[in-house]
């Protein structure tokens, strides 16, 4: 409240309208927003066009009535007078976005964390009655668990499996990401055809999971010993002397068949770590580099003694956010194997508890562990962000 | 000095080798996929795409073909085919005969043909579109077997799914951008109580992953019966998408030059011109970028689809549809191929023409929930 009470120190009535009008708004802006898209909705499921017309008029619906309730309640607001601008404007532009990243994100881990209490059926929707309190606790205490679902998240067999596949992911997956993008960065700036080396290997980032799923089942597709191998990596296999085998599906090497989904993500994720590692490398100055060869430093010197530890902060980065993509991991396994075979991770498990099996109790655990996984990198993120700036 | 040139241009043949070798690794992949989506139906079940390649294979020599009456062989005995002696039965099997030839009897053993195939150099290349039109239409297909019988596919109505994709993609892209828009500039420009707490709100939520959210949000979007609609998915991408897009657009824009902004509050504008008039404009790049991103991470998406639009035919969108074939029809690889191509199309144009922002804005991001 600094520069307002500052500029004109309202009294307590306005204060409060302040305050009631500050909550009110963003909430409105999507209300309002909401309810008129609804009914477009309602208005277009009701005729009869054709696809394309339907598709065209949502999107001009859409987009043209979030930009309009900006410009509307914007207008509103500047037709109040000169204090409230100041006071209310702000909220105007912050607002809906605030509410809805409590609405979509913040909230929700309170939220999965309170269901994560709960047997299979979560906690009893509107539990609280005030005029039958006892009653009210009564039926909430017969679904309550406590901690339980936590217990059996770190003892279920299946669950201890998609922890060691994840790690597995991150060990194998997260490392080579990171490694292959460094060689290529390093080998692309040295070659004669950078742009081209470079868009074919960052290519593959355009593709979706399940897209990728299809092209490498093809790749990984067997067929009986006495015909002809169509996947790649069978016929290979065959021309090689081998048996052919059903890779990803292939039980007798677990967990070692994680391997074949956890390429399809290095094949994916390479071009993000070569781009930004490609950037770094372009920073640092020539001289140094010079200086290290003048000196009589090789290459591979040169690599590990200066460009490395130059480019930490890049590989920090890059490794954090590979890190905890492999973390979620989900639509390859999902799309491949659909977690048979012994290939299950957290965020397949996740969505075979919560939606599959309809367990929400059990799922939303899974989901808070998920997170608990991730909140190291989002302190070090809070601690990067205050460090930076003064804000 | 001869050597040390010798040795740098050894090394420059190395590195180039090197990254050749892992282009192709990487590229090899999509191109299969490519080249198979235009390949018959049973050229994909019974060879390999990279046949399109010039390879050594058995070839029929059409005006070769034996008549064995004409030629006086008796099939009740050992006959002399290319150099080599050979019962009926060999025969039928297939027979490597010593002139380097290969001899097939095709049909019975009164009135058959003994069919010469010669290994030669030769390419696969009897392309088709059909897998598309079929992939892409509605309707029913109608496969004729080798044998005769008709086999009725039911079309996977590509098109509509793409149509589909669009309409969650683009406002699921605008949307989430124009919010976070107006609140960068309003955490870059404005001072209001709560602004610090907010913004460190949003650098907490970056990482969050979006598990965490999808039952309650399921929750809610069924009591506001919102579940298999569009909006349903607009609104999930935008809460989902919001805090990237805040955090970047805010580093972009908190860095304009504060005259330019100052002299136009001198002369009087207020904050929505300003917004309107002169950020907008002078945050295009940031803007474009973030679209991109935003755009690739919602038309590939499949899990929040799966949930928040469901088994809805009517609203599925294209990575849902290509997933159903990987599902029911896991050995049709001639369909698998053009649907994932399709399911490409898109984000690779894209891709190639906006690579210069997509690049920049992985450069100015971070990481994604």
């Amino acid at each position: 409240m600094q520069q307002t009470t500052q500029q004109d120190a309202p009294g307590a009535g306005a204060r409060l309208l302040t305050f009631i009008l500050r909550l009110a708004l963003p909430i409105a802006i999507l209300a309002i927003a909401f309810m008129v898209m609804l009914a477009g909705f309602n208005f277009l499921r009701a005729g009869d066009a054709p696809k394309w017309l339907v598709v065209l008029v949502a999107i001009a619906w859409g987009v043209g009535g979030v930009a309009a309730l900006y410009w509307i309640f914007n207008w509103i607001v500047e037709r109040m007078g000169d204090p409230w601008v100041g006071r209310l404007q702000p909220f105007v532009f912050v607002g809906p976005a605030a509410a809805m990243l409590i609405w979509f994100l913040a909230l929700p881990v309170l939220r999965t964390f309170w269901i994560s209490l709960f047997n299979r059926d979560g906690p009893p929707e509107g539990w609280l009655n005030w005029s039958d309190l006892g009653g009210s606790f009564a039926a909430l205490g017969e679904r309550f668990v406590g901690l339980n679902n936590y217990i059996a998240v770190f003892t279920d067999r299946l669950m201890l499996e998609a922890f060691r596949n994840n790690i597995m992911w991150i060990v194998f997956g997260a490392t080579l990401t990171v490694v292959f993008g460094l060689l290529i960065a390093v080998l692309a700036d040295r070659s004669g055809f950078e742009r081209i080396g470079k868009s074919a290997i960052f290519l593959p980032m355009a593709i979706s999971f399940v897209g990728a799923g299809v092209i490498w089942n093809f790749i990984y597709e067997v067929r009986p010993v006495d015909a002809p191998q169509i996947g790649l990596l069978n016929a290979l296999v065959v021309a090689a002397g081998g048996q052919p085998q059903p890779f990803p599906a292939w039980t007798a090497i677990a967990p070692w068949n994680n391997l074949f989904l956890i390429l399809i993500v290095i094949w994916l994720q390479t071009g993000y770590a070569m781009v930004l590692f490609s950037a770094a490398l372009k920073g640092i100055p020539g001289d140094l580099l010079e200086a290290g060869r003048v000196d009589g430093a090789n290459e591979v010197q040169i690599f590990f003694r200066i460009m490395v530890p130059y480019i930490m902060g890049t590989i920090i980065t890059v490794s954090t956010t590979v890190l905890i993509f492999t973390l979620k991991i989900f639509d390859v396994v999902w799309v491949m194997t659909g977690g048979q075979f012994g290939t299950d991770v957290i965020a397949t498990q996740f969505y075979r508890q919560s939606f599959t099996a309809r367990n929400s109790g059990y799922g939303s655990a899974i989901a808070i562990v998920l997170l608990i996984a991730i909140i190291p990198v989002m302190i070090y993120n809070l601690k990067q962000f205050r460090e930076q700036e003064a804000f | 000095m001869a050597s040390l040139e010798r040795q740098q241009r050894m090394g420059k043949l190395l590195v180039n080798g090197a990254l050749l070798f892992l282009v192709l690794l990487w590229t090899i992949p999509t191109l299969g996929l490519f080249v198979s989506s235009f390949r018959t139906r049973e050229a994909i079940q019974t060879s390999g795409w990279w046949n399109i390649f010039p390879h050594r294979a058995y070839v029929t020599l059409e005006d070769q073909t034996i008549n064995p009456r004409e030629a006086g062989l008796d099939p009740t005995g050992p006959m002399l085919v290319g150099g080599g002696e050979v019962t009926f039965e060999e025969l039928r099997e297939g027979f490597q005969a010593p002139d380097g030839r290969y001899y097939v009897w095709v049909g019975n053993r009164r009135i058959g043909r003994i069919e010469v195939q010669e290994r030669r150099w030769t390419v696969d290349w009897d392309f088709t579109t059909s897998n598309y039109s079929q992939v892409l239409s509605g309707k029913d297909f109608e496969y004729k077997r080798p044998d005769g019988s008709i086999e009725i596919i039911p079309g996977d109505d590509f098109v509509s799914a793409f149509l589909n994709s669009l309409a969650v993609a683009v406002p699921a892209t605008v949307i989430p951008i124009l919010v976070a828009a107006f609140a960068a500039y309003g955490f870059a420009w404005m001072r209001f109580p709560g602004r610090r707490l907010l913004f460190i709100l949003v650098v907490a939520l970056l990482v969050v992953p979006l598990q965490i959210a999808l039952v309650p949000i399921l929750r809610d979007f069924r009591s506001l019966q919102l579940n298999g609609t569009f909006l349903a998915m607009w609104m999930a991408h935008t809460g989902f998408g919001l805090p990237l897009a805040t955090y970047l657009l805010f580093n972009y824009i908190s860095t304009l030059p504060r005259e330019t902004l100052e002299s136009a509050f001198i002369d009087g504008a207020s904050h929505f011109t300003v917004f309107r008039r002169l950020i907008l404009p002078l945050s295009v790049p940031a803007l474009a970028s973030f679209a991109i991103f935003q755009f690739l991470w919602v038309w590939n998406d499949y899990l929040v689809a799966l949930i928040f639009l469901g088994g809805n035919p009517e609203t599925k969108v294209i990575t849902q549809r290509l997933a159903d074939i990987v599902g029911s029809r896991g050995n049709d690889w001639h369909l698998l191929t053009a649907g994932a191509f399709l399911t490409m199309l898109l984000p690779m144009i894209v891709f190639f023409s906006l690579q210069r922002f997509f690049i920049r804005g992985l450069l100015a991001g971070s990481v994604k929930g």
